[in-house]
C-alpha cells in the first residue's frame, strides 16, 4: 500500500479517500509488529482495535464535514504528558499503574483536531537523561543502529516518528530532550519558545526550563502540530497571552526568505567535547548556507561556559520541590502500610521507586535549596542564567539565527556515557543555552557519518517560531535529506 | 504569675478568606464545609502530577484590603514561594506560600493595630502579611492521635485561600493578645473578608518568652479566649520551671482545648530547613498603584470609627459602643438595623450586649443564629411593649431567654402565660371595659360564680387570646368582690 511520510501527504490521501484512514491505521500496526520488538519505543500502545473505533468516528465526521485538522494523524505522546484514562508513567515505577482522571492541554487540542494517540513513548525517568537509558522499564534503540542510544529523554517519540511507528509525535524539552533524540534519528524537532505551549499536565521536571514541542518527518509536519498545539491557556500561568491563529505556522512554510540570512556561531559551542565528524558536517552544512547567501559569522559568549552547571542546579532544584509529591499515598507505587509511620512509608516508597539519576537530582536540587547554600547555588545560578540569557538576545538583536551541532558527540552505545553523570550532562552543552534563555531552538537532520545522524541546531528570538521554520524549511529542502528513513524500516515505504 | 514577670508575645494569625466563592489556585468551591470527605476536590488541589496553579485574583483584592487596613506596606510584585515539609495533609508535599527572603516577598510587610486594654491605648506592630493556602485534613477515628489504629484524610480544605498575620512581639499579657486578636478578627469581619464563625476559620499560632527563657511555640489555638488560656496557661508553666531553676527550652506545644493544658510537640533545637524558593509555575505578578488605589476605595468602615460613630451618633457608652462593635459585625449590624426602625438605642444596645450574648454564650449557638431568632422585626416589639409598659425590663429578660432558646415570637409569648405585673394594668383594663359593656353578666357572675367564665371569655377576645385565662379569672374575681363591697 502507500505509505504518506508526511501529514501534508496523509491528508491530501484522507481527502481523496476518507476510508483510507483505516488502511494507514493497519499499515502503521504492521510496521510496530515487525519493527517494535526492536527498538520498543512504546511504553503503552494502545490497541489496534481501540484505535480502529476512533478512525471509523473520525472518518464519519470527515464524511458530515465536521472533522478536524490532524484527520488521519497517529500521534505518539511522550509519557510525561497526561493522558485520560492512558496510563502515565513519566518511565518510573512512581507511576506505573498511574491512570489520569484528565487530559493535558495539548492532548485536549489534539483531540478536537480529531488527531488519535496511538500510544505513550518510553523516556528518560522522570525526563531526566539524555539517553533514554534511565526509563525505569526498558531502553529503546536507536532505529539507525540497534546498538546504539536514540538520545532523550523523548527518545520513544524521536524512535517511534522515524521508525514510521507513529504520523508524529509530542515530546518535552527542558534541556535538549527533544532536540538530542532529534538530532539521533534525523528527525525535526523543536523546543518552542517559553511560554509558547501549554506545560498544563506536563509532568513537571523543571518547569521554568520546559516546554511540549513536536518531533516529527518534516519541517512543515512540526508547523501543523505547532498550530495545534500552542497558544494561550488560562490553566498555565507562564502561558503567553497571543491569540491563536488557525494555520499561522502552516502559512511559514510558504512564504520566501525575505533577506540575506545573518547566521551567528557561538566559539563556545565548540569545545574540545566536539567529535571531528559532527564538526565536518555541521561545517559543511554551513558552507552550502554560505553558497547560497547565508551571511555566516562566529561571535564569543565567554559565560556559556557556565550553562551546564547553571542548568543542572535549577533544574535539580526545581527538580527535587516537584517530585515531592510522590509519596506513595494518594495515587502511584503503593506498598504496605499498615502499622508504619507515615515518614517510614514515605522513605520506603521513595527509596524504592526512583531510580538512581532521579534521587541523584533529587539530592542535589535538595543540597542547593537548602538554608545557608541558597545564595551561592540557586541565587548565583539564577543570576548567571539571566546574564547568558541577556548575551544571546543582544546576539539575536543583530542576528537571525544561532547555529550549532545539535549534539556534540554521534549517538553513544549503550553504556557508553550513562555510567558517568558528567559525561553525560556534557552531551547538553549545546541544547541548555535556549532551555535557560527560553528561547526557541529546532533540530533539523543535517547528514550522516556512516548511517549515525548527525543534528543541526537553530535556535531564535523569542517566539520567532514563524522565522525560524522558514528559515529551516529552507535548510531541508537544501539539503534534501528529510524525510529521512532508517534502513530497517524502509522496506515498508 | 507574679505581676512582675516579664513577657513578650508574638502571634501568627491564618485566616480563611471566606468571602472568596473559589480556592486559591483552582476552581474548587472555597467553602467545603459539610461535605463527604474528597468530594470538594481536582487535579490541582490534590497536586496530581501534571496540574498547574492559577491564582485566584480576588485572592489578592481581599488581601490588599487587610494590608490597607492595618496600614501595611504593600509591595510591588506579589511572589509565591514553595515551603517544603513532607506530612500528609500536604498533597504536593510542599504549600505555596510568601515568604520575606530568599527571592521572595509577602504581599504586604509592617503596619499596626491600635489595642484597648482597660483605658490604656496601645500600638501592637504587625511584621507581614502572606497569602498561601490551606493544607487538608487529617482525621483520626477515635480522635486521638495515640488511640486511632489508622488516620484519615480529607483534602475539601486543601487550596482554600488562606492570610497569615505575623505581629511583632508586641504583647505584654494574655488578656492582650485576646484583645488583640478580637480587635484584628473584627477589622476582617468589617472588610468582609472572613466570617470568624465559621468553625477553623481564624486559627492561632502563640509564640511566647518569659525573661531568660527561650521561645516556645504553641501551634493551633481556635478563639481569643483560648489563646488567653493557653498563654496563662504557659505562663505559668514556664515561671514554674525558672523558679524551680531550670531552663525553659524552644520548643513546639500544642494547646489541648478539652483539657486546657500545653502538651510538647517536638523539640526545635535547629531551624526547620523548608527549602524556600519563587514557585516557577506562578510568575510574579505585578501590583499597580492603580489598584491599591481601587480597593483603597472600596473599603468600608473599620471597627475604630465604628466605635467612635455609634459612641456620636447614638449616645452609646464607650464599653456598649466597643462591645457591640468588636465582638461581631452582625451584632453591629443588628444594632443599627433595629435602631433605624425603632430608636432607643441605648436599649437596644443592652438587649443585644446583656441578654442576647448571655444567651448565646450559655445555648453554644453562634452569634448570627442568635440574631436569626432575636430579629429587628422582634427586637422593636420588644422595645414598644416595654415603652408601652405591656412588659416590665424583668421580664423583657425572660422573653429574650425564650426567643433565643425556643425561636419564638414576643406576641406568642404574651399567650402562654408571660404575662408581667404591667400587664395587670392592662388587663384590669380590658376587664373594666368587659365589666362596663355587660352589666347583667356582671350580676350574674356575683350571685354565680360559674358565670365567671363567660366574663373570662370576654376578656380573652378582647386580647386575642393572649390574656392569662387563670390570672384573668383571678382578676375578675377579686374585682366582683369589690363590686360586692
Amino acid at each position: 500500500m502507500k505509505a504518506p511520510l508526511t501529514i501534508n501527504e496523509l491528508k491530501e490521501y484522507v481527502m481523496n479517500d476518507p476510508d483510507f484512514i483505516l488502511e494507514y491505521v493497519e499499515k502503521i500496526y504492521d510496521v510496530i509488529s515487525s519493527i517494535e520488538p526492536k527498538v520498543r519505543a512504546f511504553i503503552t500502545l494502545r490497541p489496534r482495535e481501540e484505535v480502529i473505533r476512533d478512525a471509523e468516528a473520525v472518518i464519519a465526521k470527515i464524511k458530515s464535514r465536521t472533522a478536524g485538522y490532524l484527520v488521519g494523524c497517529l500521534i505518539a505522546v511522550k509519557d510525561n504528558i497526561i493522558t485520560k484514562g492512558i496510563r502515565t508513567t513519566c518511565a518510573s515505577r512512581m507511576l506505573q499503574d498511574f491512570v489520569p482522571p484528565y487530559n493535558a492541554t495539548v492532548v485536549e487540542r489534539l483531540r478536537e483536531e480529531d488527531a488519535i494517540i496511538i500510544g505513550k513513548t518510553n523516556m528518560d525517568e522522570f525526563a531526566m537523561g539524555s539517553t533514554t537509558e534511565n526509563s525505569a522499564f526498558f531502553s529503546t534503540r536507536n532505529p539507525w543502529d540497534l546498538t546504539r542510544v536514540p538520545g532523550g529523554s523523548s527518545g520513544g517519540s524521536a524512535t517511534a516518528v522515524a521508525a514510521l511507528e507513529a504520523t508524529a509525535s509530542l515530546g518535552s524539552d527542558t534541556g535538549g530532550s527533544i532536540r538530542a533524540p532529534a538530532a539521533y534519528t534525523a528527525t525535526v524537532g523543536l523546543k518552542p519558545s517559553y511560554g509558547l505551549v501549554s506545560r498544563f499536565g506536563l509532568i513537571a521536571y523543571a518547569n521554568s526550563l520546559e516546554q511540549i514541542g513536536p518531533i516529527c518527518r518534516s519541517v512543515s509536519d512540526v508547523a501543523v502540530l505547532l498550530d495545534v498545539i500552542s497558544g494561550f491557556d488560562p490553566r498555565d500561568s507562564t502561558s503567553i497571552k497571543r491569540g491563536r491563529q488557525r494555520g499561522f505556522y502552516t502559512a511559514c512554510m510558504e512564504r520566501e526568505l525575505e533577506s540575506e540570512i545573518k547566521v551567528a556561531i557561538i566559539r563556545e559551542m565548540f569545545s574540545d567535547g566536539i567529535e571531528a565528524p559532527v564538526k565536518t558536517i555541521f561545517n559543511s552544512v554551513l558552507d552550502k548556507l554560505e553558497s547560497n547567501g547565508f551571511h555566516v559569522e562566529e561571535v564569543s559568549v565567554p559565560e556559556l561556559k557556565y550553562a551546564l552547571p547553571t542548568y543542572y542546579i535549577i533544574a535539580t532544584a526545581e527538580a527535587s520541590s516537584n517530585l515531592a509529591r510522590y509519596d506513595g499515598i494518594r495515587y502511584g507505587y503503593h506498598i504496605v502500610v499498615e502499622g508504619r509511620s507515615w515518614y517510614d512509608v514515605y522513605s520506603d516508597v521513595r527509596s524504592t521507586a526512583f531510580g538512581d539519576e532521579v534521587k541523584r537530582r533529587i539530592l542535589v536540587g535538595s543540597f542547593v535549596l537548602s538554608a545557608g547554600y541558597y545564595d551561592e547555588y540557586y541565587l548565583r545560578a539564577s543570576k548567571v542564567r539571566r546574564v547568558i540569557r541577556d548575551r544571546l538576545l543582544r546576539i539575536l538583536s543583530s542576528f537571525d539565527v544561532i547555529a550549532s551541532p545539535t549534539m556534540p558527540v554521534l549517538p553513544p552505545r549503550f553504556g557508553e556515557r550513562i555510567t558517568d553523570p558528567l559525561k553525560l550532562y556534557a552531551m547538553d552543552v549545546n541544547t541548555v543555552p535556549a532551555n535557560l534563555s527560553g528561547l526557541p531552538a529546532i533540530s533539523l537532520p543535517a547528514g550522516f557519518v556512516g548511517n549515525l545522524p548527525v543534528g543541526f541546531q537553530l535556535m531564535s528570538k523569542m517566539f520567532s517560531e514563524c522565522e525560524l521554520l522558514t528559515i529551516s524549511k529552507f535548510i531541508e529542502d537544501l539539503l534534501n535529506i528529510a524525510p529521512a528513513i532508517p534502513e530497517l524500516v524502509r522496506h515498508h515505504v | 504569675m507574679s505581676k512582675n514577670t516579664r513577657v513578650k508575645i508574638g502571634l501568627e494569625v491564618h485566616v480563611q478568606i471566606t468571602s472568596l466563592r473559589t480556592k486559591l489556585f483552582c476552581s474548587c468551591p472555597s467553602n467545603y464545609r459539610g461535605k463527604p470527605p474528597n468530594s470538594n476536590v481536582c487535579p490541582v488541589c490534590l497536586g496530581l502530577p501534571g496540574a498547574l496553579p492559577v491564582v485566584n485574583r480576588e485572592a489578592i483584592r481581599e488581601a490588599l484590603k487587610v494590608a490597607l487596613a492595618l496600614n501595611s506596606k504593600i509591595n510591588k510584585l506579589l511572589i509565591f514561594t514553595r515551603k517544603h515539609y513532607f506530612y500528609p495533609d500536604l498533597p504536593k508535599n510542599y504549600q505555596i506560600s510568601q515568604y520575606d527572603g530568599m527571592g521572595s516577598l509577602p504581599i504586604a510587610k509592617g503596619g499596626f493595630i491600635r489595642i484597648e486594654n482597660d483605658s490604656l491605648s496601645k500600638i501592637v506592630r504587625i511584621r507581614r502579611i502572606n497569602i498561601e493556602e490551606d493544607p487538608g485534613r487529617i482525621t483520626y477515628p477515635t480522635g486521638s492521635i495515640v488511640t486511632s489504629p489508622y488516620t484519615l484524610i480529607d483534602y475539601n480544605r486543601s487550596g482554600v485561600a488562606l492570610l497569615e498575620i505575623v505581629t511583632e512581639p508586641d504583647l505584654e499579657s494574655p488578656k492582650e493578645a485576646r484583645i488583640f486578636i478580637s480587635k484584628l478578627v473584627s477589622i476582617l469581619e468589617h472588610l468582609g473578608v472572613t466570617n470568624p464563625e465559621l468553625e477553623g476559620a481564624v486559627r492561632v499560632d502563640a509564640n511566647i518568652s518569659i525573661e531568660g527563657g527561650e521561645r516556645v511555640e504553641i501551634k493551633n489555638i481556635g478563639s481569643p479566649k483560648d489563646v488567653e488560656k493557653a498563654l496563662q496557661y504557659e505562663i505559668a508553666r514556664q515561671s514554674a520551671i525558672v523558679k524551680s531553676g531550670g531552663s525553659v527550652n524552644r520548643e513546639t506545644r500544642h494547646w489541648d482545648k478539652g483539657k486546657g493544658i500545653t502538651v510538647s510537640s517536638r523539640a526545635k533545637e535547629l531551624e526547620e530547613d523548608y527549602r524556600y524558593f519563587p514557585d516557577p509555575d506562578l510568575p510574579p505578578i505585578p501590583i499597580s498603584s492603580d489598584l491599591i488605589d481601587e480597593v483603597r476605595s472600596t473599603l468600608p468602615e473599620l471597627p475604630g470609627d465604628r466605635i467612635k460613630r455609634l459612641m456620636s451618633e447614638y449616645g452609646l457608652s464607650k464599653y456598649l459602643a466597643h462591645v457591640v462593635v468588636i465582638r461581631s459585625k452582625l451584632l453591629a449590624d443588628a444594632f443599627e438595623s433595629a435602631v433605624r426602625e425603632c430608636g432607643n438605642a441605648s436599649t437596644i444596645a443592652s438587649i443585644l450586649v446583656n441578654e442576647l450574648l448571655r444567651w448565646v454564650d450559655e445555648c453554644g449557638i453562634t452569634i448570627e443564629e442568635g440574631l436569626k431568632r432575636l430579629t429587628t422585626k422582634r427586637i422593636c416589639k420588644l422595645v414598644r411593649y416595654l415603652k408601652e409598659k405591656k412588659l416590665s425590663s424583668k421580664l423583657i429578660k425572660e422573653y429574650i431567654k425564650k426567643i433565643i432558646t425556643e425561636d419564638i415570637d414576643p406576641d406568642d409569648l404574651i399567650g402562654k402565660g408571660y404575662v408581667s405585673i404591667m400587664d395587670l394594668e392592662y388587663l384590669s383594663n380590658v376587664i373594666e371595659e368587659v365589666f362596663k359593656e355587660n352589666p347583667k353578666a356582671v350580676e350574674d357572675a356575683k350571685k354565680n360564680p360559674k358565670a365567671i367564665n363567660y366574663l373570662v371569655g370576654q376578656v380573652m377576645k378582647k386580647t386575642m387570646g393572649k390574656a392569662d385565662p387563670q390570672l384573668t379569672y383571678e382578676l375578675i374575681n377579686k374585682r366582683l368582690k369589690e363590686n360586692v363591697c
